[in-house]
């Protein structure tokens, strides 16, 4: 097997350095001249992102505005992994032993005290980074992340059962399936309006205090990253519970 | 509200896998119909959506995703979808075949998968969401997002049978992720070159700026089409298909099996026509006649191992692996004297027709003889080919409509396996290239001695004893008829009169396909 | 990237596969990312100060505002002269938005992917009691035979 795999990696290896090697073809490392670089797409997106849209950062400009669609199958992919993390690994038990508290098991008083403190400092930083995502580097997935280690944290830090009273598992699935409702229901109002799916322009129409297609797609992005930063927190969680503890959702680390 | 019939067709599957996942934690009864609601849906839109494209004037229909349409704005500044005759028909195809295998799946889930149906739905929905997607997108990109929706709801699928079904899911698991990376990096590459992710743009841009003998653009062609390879079990990517679907669990198998490799087959065909177009592919690169020889191989290789096989599902699925074979050898066949610019694709490449034709035939095909087989593992017990003695006399519907799969895939009139066969081989007679239509013979005979070995079994077979020490099978009187039940057996019924209908509707179908060649060579604009 | 692709094809321990795995994926992301490169001054593609100067709403707010001083009179003698409307970000000032998109996007995938990996990997070790892929193959062979 080990010389199958050398010969193939060697195979590719070639193959891909051939592909770059020639000096006038592959565009060498940073220059603004290159195809994708000096391409009209990457221009527009440089110029016209502010026109179009009034948020600063091109990237999530792109990611929920212009490349929309894209966004909503990740955030679908993150539930299948939930989903498919949970159909593959969960067992039901029912009735186990309870869990002997030891000296050791119980939760350390300095750890928790500090978490106490930790946790909802995070996790206003993980609702800031969600929001100024326009401004600055951050935005919905982000978000998610750092809002989903809050509870992890939690669960680290004490226990898992602790954790799950807080946010149980039937309580993640809705949160995620929400996050995508709501993803699909911004698509959906720019259909039942008449323009295409995922046209937030139109939207200005029923937001209210919105005046221009522009700001509607200002806010229909942050409205859309929020459905993000819900499928994505609640995922989070739910992975780390079924992985840690083999799928019986008990009994933490 | 149909001119978004293309997005809906996504659209409403995708909220009714959300609601299945979310409601059923309450109401688990609420799975199925949900599911089969949102097939439906989706079946509704893709026809309207082939209705539109056959009722345009240039044979398309194109929707802009969130407005950003190329008059205004540079294109692939959005994401696009592209609708034309090739991928209408495939939507309509999956939409069926997906709604069957639900209705097909009401036994099997509760006995195999118990107490995780909304998941199991949830997933199930996704899957064919994620392969619609693949078919109409006409952005690589976006494409590579839904491949790995797909591939990831295929793999949880697989894995949620028994522990032999985990290892096969895991090397799955592997092997479509190396393909779906190379595909991610074939790309890229593109993307460096050109600039742009949708798939007219890199098409304009790669003839526009006469970069077609760049080496950077044949890696990226190359690691694109090894990637795809991989996903279509290409013979010798091949070797995680047997074991993914011979142990996933059975509804998984049904709709798994006729759809993962045929919409990657289709992956193939759009980027050769639409990204590269054809005088790259035809002219430029010689591969023409070394692809068409690695496909006799795999025909071969894929009837021979079929032959030894002991399970009846890992026979199929050595079986899909010869298909396989015979869709990209005839994607690959090309008339000699290569191509005249401007002239139609059809005329030099027809055995481009007979791939397209066999997409959907061989997605019929298997989805009956994996119903088909489903319903007789129920029935005898077991997989094995010699356990399945005697199945005619308790369940003849259900053999009735195995006879049609198998006879389909030998390739008998007017089943559309016989046309099939005649199209790819009349395109290799026109390309010269006997030793395809060598081997399309060979590999139905085989297949013919495969079935009758089968079909004799279940014809002549006793049935086996009965031992009332066990008490599961309480049998009235002995040999008595007990067939199987209506949820299983409608689509059963269903495919086989497809296999049937799509067979006499041929040249309608192979008019489509000329069509659509036809607009190829063209130059394909939209 | 031919690091990971060797420890997936090669190693034994499903485990060192996974790694491989992950490896090659986040290989990949890195030549994407290293296409959006423009040169050494190149800043992150987001524009300074939330876009102020750049936001054709707020060049528009502030001709309003400044025609109101004015008092809407046309004499052009007094008044500074503003810009004409908003700027326009020069491209190559900024690095290139649209791989960085790209691979937001396929980090996730590779998580997701990953994340179903391990799960498949611990239903395994439940189910077989190992991770070795050769011990693997004799059990399940024998599964087969059984």
């Amino acid at each position: 097997m080990k010389k199958l795999a050398g010969i193939v990696v060697f195979t590719v290896g070639l193959i891909l350095l051939y592909g770059v090697s020639s000096l006038d073809d592959f565009p060498s490392w940073g220059t603004p001249d290159s195809p994708a670089n000096k391409s009209p797409l990457s221009q527009y997106f440089i110029k016209n992102t502010i026109v179009d849209t009034e948020v600063p950062n091109m990237v999530t400009a792109v990611l929920a505005d212009y490349r929309g669609y894209d966004t909503m199958f990740e955030t679908v992919v993150i539930f299948v992994a939930g989903l498919g993390i949970f159909a593959v690994v969960r067992v039901f038990e029912h009735g186990g032993a309870s869990r002997v508290v030891t000296a050791d098991t119980k939760p350390d008083i300095i750890i928790t005290n500090t978490c106490r403190l930790l946790i909802p400092l995070i996790q206003l930083f993980a609702l800031y980074v969600l929001a100024h995502g326009h401004s600055s580097p951050g935005g919905g997935f982000q978000g998610g992340v750092i809002m989903g280690a809050s509870f992890i944290l939690v669960a680290l830090a004490w226990d898992l059962d602790i954790a799950l009273k807080r946010f149980s598992e039937k309580q993640a699935f809705i949160c995620s399936g929400i996050g995508i409702l709501i993803y699909a229901g911004f698509g959906l109002a720019s259909v039942f309006l008449g323009e295409e799916f995922l046209n937030y322009g139109i939207i200005h129409k029923i937001l209210p205090g919105v005046d221009s297609p522009e700001m509607a797609r200002y806010y229909a992005m942050l409205g859309v990253e929020i459905g993000v930063m819900f499928t994505v927190t609640s995922i989070m969680f739910l992975i780390y519970g079924l992985l840690a503890t083999r799928g019986k959702m008990t009994a933490g680390l | 509200m149909v001119e978004h019939a293309p997005v809906l067709l996504m659209v409403v599957p995708l909220l009714a896998a959300v609601f299945c996942a979310l409601l059923g934690l309450r109401w688990k009864a609420l799975c199925l119909p949900l599911t089969i609601i949102g097939f439906i849906a989706a079946l509704y839109f893709s026809v309207i959506t082939f209705l539109q494209v056959s009722a345009s004037s240039d044979h398309q229909v194109i929707y802009f995703l969130g407005g950003w349409n190329a008059s205004e704005f540079p294109r692939g500044v959005g994401i696009e979808y592209r609708v034309d005759l090739l991928n209408g028909m495939l939507l309509i195809v999956i939409a069926a075949v997906a709604l069957l295998a639900a209705i097909f799946s009401k036994q099997f889930v509760s006995m195999e998968t118990p107490g995780k149906e909304p998941q199991y739905y949830a997933l199930f929905l996704l899957l064919a969401v994620g392969l619609m997607g693949m078919t109409i997108t006409a952005d690589a990109f976006n494409l590579y997002v839904l491949l790995e929706v797909s591939s990831l709801t295929s793999y949880a699928l697989i894995a949620m049978g028994s522990r032999r079904a985990s290892v096969a899911a895991f090397q799955y698991l592997i092997m479509g992720t190396i393909g779906a990376s190379f595909y991610l990096l074939g790309v890229g590459y593109l993307y460096i070159k050109t600039g742009s992710l949708n798939m007219q743009g890199i098409h304009d841009i790669l003839i526009g700026e006469g970069l077609l003998e760049s080496p950077a653009v044949y890696v990226a062609f190359l690691l694109i089409f090894v990637g795809v390879w991989i996903k279509l079990a290409f013979f010798p990517l091949s070797t995680w298909l047997p074991n993914a679907y011979s142990r996933a669990p059975t509804a998984t198998g049904c709709i798994i099996a006729p759809l993962m490799t045929k919409v990657s087959v289709y992956i193939m065909l759009r980027i050769m026509l639409t990204v590269f177009g054809p005088e790259y592919v035809y002219d430029e690169l010689s591969w023409s006649g070394p692809m068409v020889w690695i496909a006799v191989v795999a025909i071969i290789a894929g009837s021979i191992l079929a032959l030894g096989q002991k399970d009846l599902r890992r026979m199929l699925s050595y079986l899909i692996i010869a298909e396989v074979g015979y869709m990209v050898g005839g994607a690959w066949l090309l008339a000699p004297g290569g191509m005249a610019r401007g002239e139609s694709l059809y005329s030099t490449a027809t055995g481009l027709v007979g791939t397209g034709y066999h997409i959907i035939s061989d997605a019929a095909m298997t989805l009956c003889l994996f119903l088909a087989v489903g319903a007789m593992i129920v029935k005898a017990g077991s997989s094995r080919i010699e356990d399945m003695k005697g199945l005619f006399r308790k369940c003849p519907v259900t053999m009735a409509c195995f006879v049609v799969g198998a006879l389909a895939m030998i390739g008998v009139p007017p089943t559309c396996g016989f046309f099939s066969k005649w199209y790819l081989i009349s395109g290799a007679f026109e390309a010269g290239r006997w030793e395809f239509a060598a081997a399309l013979i060979i590999s139905s005979l085989v297949n013919a001695v495969l079935f009758f070995r089968i079909i004799e079994f279940a014809y002549f077979g006793k049935l086996p004893e009965v031992d009332d020490a066990h008490g599961h099978h309480q049998r009235h009187d002995e040999g008595g008829m007990e067939e199987n039940p209506p949820s299983m057996l409608v689509p059963l019924v269903l495919a086989s009169v497809a296999l049937i209908a799509i067979g006499l509707f041929n040249k309608e179908i192979a008019g489509y396909l000329s069509q659509f060649l036809n607009t190829v060579a063209m130059g394909g604009q939209g | 990237m031919m690091i990971g692709l060797w420890g997936m094809i090669s190693k034994n321990n499903l485990i060192k596969k996974l790694i491989g795995m992950s490896i090659f994926q986040t290989a990949i992301i890195l030549f994407y990312v290293s296409v959006a490169v423009k040169s050494e001054t190149a800043n992150i593609p987001i524009l300074p100060h939330h876009g102020h100067d750049y936001s054709p709403k707020i060049a528009l707010a502030h001709a309003v505002s400044d025609d109101h001083e004015n008092g809407g009179h046309d004499d052009h003698a007094g008044h500074q002269a503003h810009p004409v409307g908003p700027k326009i970000p020069d491209p190559d000032g900024y690095a290139n938005p649209l791989p960085h998109v790209l691979m937001l996007t396929a980090i996730v995938v590779g998580v997701a992917t990953l994340g179903l990996a391990l799960a498949i990997t611990q239903k395994i070790y439940r189910e077989y009691g190992t991770l070795e892929e050769d011990q693997l193959l004799e059990k399940v062979r024998a599964d087969d035979h059984g």
